[in-house]
Formats: structure tokens, sequence, C-alpha cells
């Protein structure tokens, strides 16, 4: 058959089986369509394998407060049903809050949070040091997001998709009006397009506003009862949404394994695929400004992914909003995407295959979709 | 005559000469499984010279410290798995 030209027909042809992909193909596998999930790879072994597994409720913008609340909600049904698979571990959210100045950021927060009854709890100094005895002297308070949990991503994206076709090592070279072109040189006819490939999503949809994030995190050995929660400065939130090429802020989590995931630090370093030690460097300072008895422990592994991004020239296009993109796009006949989720991908994937099944299917929305549609990016007057 | 010292391995008193690697001392007290992996599987040196990190043993309550890189010291106090 080398040489010649096939062509395969699905009903829904999904490009990616990262979490997102996987999370889109088992909402609509439950309508009975003929889906087929296609990976440059292998499955979850992309930004899904690489990233931490947080699953965590922001609160930057009211629309993503919406999208990462009712995903969490969606999250904790399927680690209750799934027992083991998603190595779900209930450990929360604890924001630590430097000063006086990040502790009146606390109380905003958790008035946001409170508002859409996500459960938190203010603490003052004594009650942080009480929770985590390892911080480092000195620290005002926090937030504890109680609902908060981690999860294993490319198990989870295994889990969802059990019972799917999938194929993968398969490269897709094109996406066109309901048809996909594989660099075999074999195509795809499908009813439903869905562009799911992450930060490498527009190299297949043009004028797709994202682009690669890099991002580093180190695991150390086993080192049981160090730390309970998930623990993130609330530097972290200027960290993000400061548009810096480089930026680092503390983020532990602790692995049901007694290991310590350590991160974080935000690149636009496009697919740069070398261990920035420079960066990687600054990342482990600052974790040890958080926690100074992690200097004495063994780092096993360092490692990067790609986030999916928001782009950052792109800014006057989608308004600064810097949410996903989630919807039918405009430009190509029977295309969807799902795209642009930056580092919260895991969290926001089943909210995002929630939506996206809904308008494929026809029917109501779980949440006000506008927000995160395609079609924001191309109204008049920007 | 090379001198002799004594370390505990898992609170044995065990004699080793002077200069040897606590890996050594490790397999001079007959101990071959020197850690467990996250699934509890045994582990013992697989390279000798600190790339592997299979020889990791707990040594003066430090955790994780590579048997095969230190030498022993009087009274050191070694756990392994």
């Amino acid at each position: 058959m080398l040489g010649h030209r096939v062509t395969e027909n699905y009903d829904v042809v999904i490009v990616g089986g990262g979490i997102v992909g996987a999370a889109c193909a088992a909402e609509l596998n439950s309508a009975r369509l003929r889906i087929l999930v296609i990976d440059a790879g292998k499955v979850g072994c992309g930004t899904t394998g690489a990233s931490m597994g947080h699953i965590v409720v922001m609160d930057d913008s009211e629309a993503l407060l919406n999208l990462t609340a009712f995903s969490r909600e969606l999250w904790l049904r399927l680690a209750k049903d799934s027992t083991s698979a998603c190595e779900y571990f209930p450990c929360g959210t604890l924001w630590v809050a430097a000063d006086a100045e990040e502790m009146d950021v606390v109380h905003q927060k958790a008035k946001n949070y409170e508002e859409h009854d996500i459960t938190v709890e203010i603490l003052d100094r004594k009650s942080l040091y009480q929770y985590e005895p390892n911080l480092a002297q000195g620290l005002a308070g926090g937030l504890r997001v109680v609902g908060d949990c981690v999860i294993y991503p490319p198990n989870c994206a295994t889990l969802l998709l059990q019972g799917i076709e999938v194929r993968e090592n398969c490269n897709v070279c094109q996406i066109s009006d309901n048809l996909v072109s594989l660099e075999n040189g074999s195509e795809i006819r499908a009813e439903f397009i869905i562009n799911a490939a992450g930060a490498a999503a527009p190299k297949l949809t043009a004028e797709l506003p994202v682009e690669p994030r890099k991002g580093h995190l180190v695991i150390t050995a086993r080192y049981p009862g160090f730390c309970q929660h998930q623990i993130v400065e609330l530097g972290y939130l200027k960290s993000v949404q400061k548009m810096e090429k480089e930026s680092v802020a503390f983020d532990i989590q602790p692995r049901p394994s007694g290991q310590y995931l350590i991160g974080s630090s935000r690149e636009f370093a496009g697919w740069d695929d070398s261990i920035n030690r420079n960066i990687v460097s600054r990342m482990l300072t600052r974790a040890c400004d958080y926690m100074p008895a992690l200097k004495e422990m063994l780092a096993i592994r360092t490692w990067f992914g790609y986030r999916p991004a928001p782009m950052l020239s792109c800014e006057s296009k989608n308004g600064g909003d810097k949410l996903p993109i989630i919807g039918n796009w405009p430009k190509v006949k029977g295309l969807y995407i799902a795209a642009g989720h930056e580092g919260l991908g895991i969290t926001a994937s089943l909210g995002t295959a929630r939506l996206l099944a809904a308008e494929i299917l026809g029917q109501s929305p779980p949440i006000d979709p506008a927000p995160y549609h395609p079609s924001r990016l191309f109204r008049e007057n920007r | 005559m090379m001198k002799k010292i004594t370390v505990k391995v898992n609170d044995k008193s065990v004699v080793v000469p002077e200069g040897v690697t606590v890996a050594a001392a490790l397999y001079m007290a007959g101990e071959t499984a020197f850690r467990k992996s996250v699934s509890g599987q045994l582990r013992s040196p697989v390279c000798g010279m600190g790339i592997c990190y299979e020889c990791r043993v707990q040594i003066d309550n430090q955790p994780h410290q590579l048997a095969c890189h230190q030498l022993c010291r009087e009274g050191m106090e070694i756990r392994t798995l």
C-alpha cells in the first residue's frame, strides 16, 4: 500500500492524545460516534506527561474560575469512580503569602472563591506553620483551598482513552475542510475534527494565537512527610500574569510516593529542547527561599515541557484575556479547537471536553462557552 | 598492616579496613540489597561511580547518601532499605 493515497472515514478525528484530546474523546464516546485519536508520539507523552497534575481552581478571572471550578468537580467524580488509576491525592492547595501585601491578596482571593462556593481557609502565621512547619520563617500567612488535588496525568489520559481507537507515532501534516492529511500521504475524512495538539496546535491551524511556554520541573528522592499540601507562593500569580520572557515562582507538590515535584519556571523560548540550567538554578533557589530544608534533599531528575500559552504578541487579538480557545473554528469546515490552556490544561481538560462536546452535539452548554470561544478572536473593532 | 575501623551496619558493628567505601563495607557485612524502589523492588549498586543512584543508603541519619561515593569513618551509622 506504500505510496498510495488511502482515504479513511471517521465521525470524529482528534489530533493530539494528551489529556485534552483524551478527555474530548471520552466525552464524545458516550455519544456513540466513530472516533479516532491521533498522536505524533505516545498518548500523554508530551506536555501532559511533563506536567505536575495539579487540579487547581484559579480565580484570575470570572471565566477562568467558572471553567476550573467546573472541571475540578468533574475530576473529583472521575477519581472516585476510577479508584487508583488516576493516582488521586487530595492534598489541597496552600497559597503562601510572604507579607502583609500578599495577605491582602489572600483576603481578596478568599472572597472570590467563597462567592463560587469553593471552600477555603484563611491562615494566619501560626496556623500556616501548623500545617507546614518546614516553610521558611517570617512568612505572613496563606490561603488553603481544601478541594484542590493532584492526579497523575499520563495515567489519566490512558484511562480516558479506554475503548477508543488510538493511532500513535502518526504525524498529521495538515487539517483542511473535513480532512486530516497524514505525513505518510493518506487522508482521513471526518465530520468533526478537533485540534487538541497543545503547543503544536498552531502548526496545524494558522492564526491560532498559541505558542510554547517552556517550563522545568525537578523531582526529589523520597522524603515522606516533608510537606502535606501543594504549596504555591502567591507571587506565582505575578509570574504567570507578567508576560516576561523568563520567570520563576515557588511551587512544590507532594507525591504519594514521598517524592516532591519542584517548580516552576516560565520561558518563551520556542521549541528549545535543552535544560536551561540558569533558570533551573533560579527556580531551585526560589524554592529553597521558601523551604530551606530542600537544600539537603537529593534531586533525581529534571525535565521540561511546553505549555500551550496564549501568544505574547497577540494580546490585541484576544484582548489579552489569557483564556483557552475552545469551540468551532470558523475558517475551516468541521474544525473545533481545544487548545491554549497554558498551565491549566490538566485541570481544565474535563470541562473543556464537556463544552466542546455540547457544541458538537448541539446540547446546552454546562457553563457559558462564550469567554473561551474562538469567535472572540475574529470580532471586529479589536 | 592496614588500619581497621568499626562502623555500624543496621545496628550491627562491622570492622572494615580504613579507606573502603560504604558500599564495600556493606558487602563485607553481607548486605546485598541497599534500597527499595518506589514499587518495592530491591536494588543494589550498578555503576559504582555515582551515576546510577542505586546505591543510596542512610548514613548518620541523612537519607539518600551514595554508598559508592563515601568512605567509611570510625563510628559511622549506615542503614539500608
